[in-house]
């Protein structure tokens, strides 16, 4: 049963489907050990936007205040996507690096934990 | 002309309480004939719960609506006459700090809007149960929810006269993006069936949660001198008791009615236990950082509202079957980070709330390492003081500039960490019809899981924002140099900077300090520049 309902077989309108944000699709991002950034942040993108451009030009405005942010490496940066490591292809879109619409990517930067070490 | 008969009749003696108890009451309801109670009370059996006798309600009270108009009566004659004294003294000025200020307009935005909601809530439930005892309970708690919210309003409007934040907390609860989380909170309960909407306010929230909400509200606004709000709430406060021995009251006559209601009541019990809970996220920074002058700590609070008076309530209910509410154990995991977490919250997105946020001084720092000595100097600390430096530096606090991702149930921002790691942050997911949808917490995904179709509606404000449902008519995204923050301001009925943003900035400090001639620079800081003379 998928809902306690007066009316046999009733559904809803599911309020956050892709087709309604314009042509993007949603993406959370969680930088883990920075928690200055108190909840993953939720960003609308274009699916073809290539992952590279992720890195390039959204982080940036998104996570650059971070004193942490500067110092990545971003060869060394771990990326998870709803739990399981993964590996962008940083040239390809984020449709094709199979980043569905409501995509949790998690990434981690070894070394970098947060203002004075407190995952902060 | 007398037209007294010299042999009146002798006047029926008095009935006595219990009597006019039966007949104000039970006997106002009858059996239909001419329509089936069935279709006339068509709402009370599609959850399962199985009523064979609704005569066994007890009603603890026996208070009869004549009894009750007289005696509301009294306390409105009170309340207002220590309004008018409060207004006439101008009792605004007395309190502890203007800091103050902002745990009221939290109240008035977050909170009156929900009694009004239980009023419309109450008033659905009492005319959905075929049985009278239930329906009188639920029309006077209807009554009363509205009488909360018009002296919640009628007392917190005398401040709307002199500080920013307060002029529209109607209009903000239906659209501002963190009181989603109180509207989403009751309007899942009224769209449920009227046993579920009078088992998650009456006795979840009423019974095993209502401590935490008014005990820190209350007294904090006792403990920093504002006497207008501590008298709303002595006034509520005989009403409150009744509204817990209903909560109390309704639970044991489902289970006593019928073995099969237990496992019903139960996850009942689990779910609004855990949604009232994240809704208490907003009490527990309330609690730690926004009272200037502290009751004590989220922490303390828990331990002795709900572990130990919880805990015995439980096992007085454990003889019907009921156990202890599911993730119970994780809500004391988080008691020690909660308050810290969303603090913090508030620190990145306080240019969009209806108040104003400010860092802890270093004292109040102080006081949290005290009261947290596990976690605040290693976890928050560093977090704090980073943000006051900011501050110093820039002359504003660091904002967060994107927007959180929320939880599709309990809609906060997903800000929770795991339960055994206070350092990463508690992700939860599952799909459905084919697509994604997120959780703070094991807790908050169980209930999606069980009603999905309920809870894929969900009206969750960021996403709005980003479908572009979140901005004033006329607004044009598509226009050269549109701002999408401060078009949701506006939406919002709140100018950016008064009603929203820095403590230390705010329109409230700088008249506070003219009005009043105190200095609110902290001595520990090196004071403000003084404007120089022209």
């Amino acid at each position: 049963m998928t809902l306690v309902a007066l009316k046999p077989g009733y559904t809803g309108t599911v309020a956050d489907s892709e087709d309604r944000f314009h042509g993007k699709r949603l993406i959370y991002l969680c930088w883990d050990y920075h928690l200055l950034f108190s909840a993953p942040l939720c960003i609308p993108l274009p699916p073809d936007l290539p992952f590279g451009a992720l890195i390039d030009t959204v982080l940036p405005g998104a996570y650059g205040s971070h004193p942490d942010f500067a110092q990545i490496d971003w060869q060394k940066v771990q990326w998870f996507e709803s739990g399981r490591p993964f590996t962008p292809d940083l040239s390809r879109s984020l449709a094709d690096n199979g980043l569905v619409h409501k995509t949790v990517i998690r990434f981690r930067t070894p070394g970098l934990n947060g203002l004075q070490g407190s995952c902060s | 002309m007398s037209t007294t008969p010299t042999t009146a009749a002798r006047p029926a003696s008095r009935l006595g309480l219990k009597e006019r108890y039966g007949m104000m009451t039970r006997d106002l309801g009858w059996e239909t004939t001419y329509q089936s109670m069935d279709d006339v009370f068509p709402f009370d059996q599609f959850e399962g719960i199985k009523i064979h006798d609704w005569d066994k309600w007890e009603d603890p009270f026996r208070l009869t609506m004549e009894a009750y108009w007289k005696f509301q009566g009294e306390k409105e004659k009170k309340l207002y006459a220590i309004i008018d004294a409060f207004q006439q003294n101008n009792g605004q000025f007395n309190i502890s700090d203007p800091r103050y200020l902002n745990t009221l307009k939290l109240f008035l935005t977050g909170v009156s809007p929900l009694e009004y909601a239980a009023h419309r809530g109450y008033a659905m439930a009492g005319r959905s149960f075929r049985g009278v005892g239930p329906r009188v309970a639920c029309q006077m708690q209807s009554i009363d929810e509205l009488r909360h919210a018009q002296t919640q309003f009628h007392t917190i409007s005398h401040f709307n006269k002199y500080f920013h934040g307060l002029h529209d907390p109607q209009h903000m609860f239906d659209r501002v993006w963190y009181l989603s989380v109180p509207k989403s909170y009751f309007e899942d309960a009224m769209s449920a069936g009227p046993f579920e909407f009078v088992t998650a306010i009456s006795f979840s929230f009423e019974y095993v949660l209502t401590n935490l909400l008014f005990m820190p509200f209350m007294s904090g606004a006792a403990y920093n001198g504002d006497m207008a709000t501590v008298t709303f709430g002595f006034s509520a406060q005989s009403d409150e008791s009744r509204h817990m021995t209903l909560g109390l009251e309704i639970v044991k006559f489902m289970l006593e009615q019928d073995p099969a209601n237990v496992p019903i009541v139960q996850k009942w019990v689990d779910k609004w236990f855990w949604r009232g809970y994240r809704l208490l996220t907003l009490v527990s920074m309330m609690m730690d950082y926004m009272l200037p002058k502290r009751v004590m700590s989220w922490s303390e609070a828990w331990e002795m509202y709900f572990e130990k008076n919880g805990g015995a309530l439980f096992e007085d209910l454990s003889r019907y079957g009921i156990r202890m509410p599911k993730y119970h154990e994780v809500a004391a995991k988080e008691k020690s980070r909660l308050s810290h977490e969303a603090w913090a919250v508030f620190n990145g997105y306080g240019h969009a709330a209806d108040f104003n946020t400010w860092v802890p001084k270093p004292d109040e720092m102080a006081w949290l390492s005290e009261k947290y000595p596990e976690t605040f100097d290693r976890l928050y600390r560093p977090r704090f003081e980073w943000l006051a430096e900011q501050e110093k530096r820039n002359g504003k606090m660091w904002r967060n500039p994107t927007l959180p991702m929320l939880c599709q149930t309990c809609q906060v921002p997903c800000l929770f960490t795991e339960p055994d790691d206070p350092t990463t942050i508690c992700l939860r997911e599952t799909s459905y019809h084919g697509m994604k949808y997120h959780f703070c917490s094991d807790g908050c995904k169980d209930i999606f899981e069980d009603e999905p179709e309920k809870y894929v509606q969900a009206w969750l404000p960021v996403h709005q924002i980003y479908q572009g449902n979140c901005f004033p008519e006329g607004a044009d995204p598509t226009a050269p140099g549109f701002d999408p923050l401060a078009e949701v301001l506006k939406y919002y009925h709140m100018v950016p900077g008064a009603d929203s943003g820095d403590f230390n900035t705010s329109p409230d400090r700088m008249n506070w300090e003219r009005w009043t001639g105190q200095d609110l620079s902290d001595p520990a800081q090196p004071p403000e520049p003084a404007p120089k003379a022209a």
